[in-house]
């Protein structure tokens, strides 16, 4: 998507990482120094906001790549978009169990518990397991191809499950969550009437997808030079100006 | 006797006030310190931050070299 030609300029083919890591630096000193509403319980630590719940919109765009390359693996079997697919699974398993520690943290100084039995946690944790079977099932196999088309399958699998755990399951009627916008709490729309929070939580967003395709593409791009390495005899090798993501 | 006493005690009891209270102003307001110190906290975390993506970048570089390499052979 973002890769360029080697004769174009550096700023076409980098600006993205700039971006990224000025909005995420931005959302740090503004994070902190911003006004924030002055709220029960939460207190300062409503400004959590700008660093747990991005990882989680993050984690969400991440996994969506990985799911991208899994689905173009399977249209056209190359071996990069496999490499793709576990390279951006792997940021955005960072991403979730990044998450799923500050939430935990979030949890005890406002809630009282480090775990409470609370959907939108046990289902984060079900989907990052989820996506840990899937490293598991990529890793129990050798042959190339047979794992890159079992991995795919399974990683689209991963998705819609991860999708329901986490977007479809707390928002269930019957299920009482203390996020907000659940059970009788305050909705998310309510922080998103205050500017001051939205000029700072959707660059931090967007900043940290960034970053997160950032350490994808460089993962992906050391299995590359990895596999060429191995694969220096054969006629395999990964075209590295191929236009893929 | 005793009034001498109530003298010097009135005066170490002055002093002790003045020193305390030396103390007490001693906290300078500047940047780094004024409102509650989050500023040092800001200046750790962006520090942090900046660490991380410098050794992005390196890795960035190292990894683009390597490729370079590799396309010439």
């Amino acid at each position: 998507m973002f890769q360029q030609k080697q004769s174009s300029s550096w700023i076409s083919s980098h600006w993205w990482k700039v971006t990224g890591s000025l909005l995420v630096l931005y959302s740090i000193i503004l994070g902190l120094l911003g006004e924030v509403p002055v709220l029960p319980i939460l207190h300062e630590s409503v400004r959590n906001l700008y660093f747990h719940v991005t990882m989680w919109f993050g984690m969400l765009a991440i996994f969506s790549i990985s799911l991208y390359h899994s689905i173009m693996y399977l249209s056209n079997t190359n071996i990069k978009n496999d490499i793709g697919a576990e390279k951006f699974a792997n940021t955005g398993i960072l991403f979730g169990t990044l998450g799923v520690i500050t939430g935990s943290l979030w949890a005890r100084f406002t809630w009282g518990a480090w775990w409470v039995n609370d959907p939108k946690l046990n289902g984060a944790a079900i989907s990052i397991l989820i996506y840990f079977a899937y490293v598991v099932l990529r890793n129990s196999m050798d042959e190339e191809q047979k794992r890159a088309k079992v991995a795919a399958v399974y990683n689209i699998f991963a998705y819609v499950l991860m999708l329901v755990f986490v977007m479809v399951y707390p928002r269930l009627n019957q299920v009482d969550s203390l996020h907000p916008g659940n059970g009788g709490n305050p909705g998310f729309s309510s922080y998103d009437l205050d500017e001051n929070m939205r000029i700072v939580f959707y660059p931090a967003v967007l900043g940290w997808i960034l970053i997160g395709i950032w350490i994808s593409k460089l993962a992906v791009r050391a299995e590359v030079v990895v596999y060429n390495q191995l694969n220096i005899s054969t006629e395999n090798n990964i075209d590295k100006n191929e236009e893929i993501l | 006797m005793k009034k001498s006493y109530n003298w010097l005690l009135i005066l170490l009891l002055t002093l002790l006030n003045n020193v305390m209270s030396a103390q007490n102003t001693i906290d300078m307001a500047d940047t780094m310190r004024s409102n509650g110190k989050i500023y040092v906290v800001v200046g750790v975390i962006s520090i942090i931050f900046i660490g991380i993506i410098v050794y992005l970048i390196r890795l960035d570089v190292k990894i683009g070299k390597i490729e370079k390499n590799q396309n010439k052979k």
